[in-house]
């Protein structure tokens, strides 16, 4: 199983589906900042790393997966595809949160001692490393 | 006030749209599925925080953050079990799992951070 990129799936998207996610990723943000202000970094700080677009992107793989079996004739298999499709969404999203957890983990003991920008990159690149490792190791078992 | 929520509100749609673009790019969908849980609404909550208030409360936040991590992950099992065992559709099941991250997050706080 290779990994592929594929740049017409773009073209699936509508421009108000880009929009939804725009807007919810907006207002977790700003929701963060609230809770951060309101209870402190300790409470904000669980947010930082709330399914803020999970729901959106999900439900969009379920529908673009269901809709394309649909196009073929197929709309029993469709219900069942677009249910897998997105199942197999979050099963990443899992192993991508290993990944979110070695992001924290490195603010958490890198940013009292480095320059900000140096520390999200680091981190960032650290979520990318870990996130594909678990994912190569999942693949492999 | 207003000022600092319509930045995180521009800024944070940013992030989490150009991640969740690259989801859309890649395949298979358990390799997209990555870009479900990366770091947008943190990258964008934790630059703004750093350039208000400094690194001591980003630092707070981040270690706060592995514990939201640790039952993001919990959720994204219990969304994938939930859709394949009672054949149930993508938005119901994600938006009342919501409720778990929040138990388990809150759970954590509780036992670990507070």
């Amino acid at each position: 199983m290779s990994v592929d990129i594929k740049l017409a799936a773009l073209r699936e998207t509508k421009w108000y589906e880009f929009a939804v996610r725009f807007v919810f990723g907006g207002l977790v943000t700003v929701l963060a900042g609230v809770i951060t202000e309101q209870f402190g970094p300790v409470v904000g700080g669980l947010f930082l790393a709330f399914p803020a677009i999970f729901p959106a992107s999900a439900t969009l793989v379920e529908k673009h997966e269901r809709q394309k079996q649909e196009k073929q004739g197929l709309p029993t298999k469709g219900e069942r595809r677009g249910r897998e499709a997105a199942s197999a969404d979050a099963a990443g999203a899992a192993l991508g949160s290993l990944g979110l957890l070695a992001f924290g983990g490195m603010v958490w003991w890198l940013v009292p001692r480095f320059p900000a920008w140096v520390v999200l990159v680091g981190a960032t690149l650290a979520w990318c490393g870990v996130s594909l490792l678990a994912w190569n190791i999942r693949k492999k078992l | 006030m207003l000022q600092e929520f319509i930045i995180r509100f521009l800024v944070g749609g940013a992030i989490v749209s150009l991640f969740a673009v690259l989801g859309d790019l890649f395949r298979p969908k358990s390799f997209a599925g990555l870009f479900g849980a990366a770091p947008s609404v943190a990258l964008a909550s934790l630059g703004l925080t750093i350039a208000k208030y400094g690194s001591g409360l980003a630092a707070t936040e981040g270690r706060s953050m592995m514990v939201g991590a640790l039952a993001l992950c919990v959720y994204s099992q219990a969304v994938r079990w939930l859709m394949m065992r009672y054949k149930l559709h993508a938005l119901v099941v994600t938006l009342l799992s919501i409720f778990l991250w929040l138990g388990i997050s809150f759970g954590l706080w509780f036992i670990l951070l507070r």
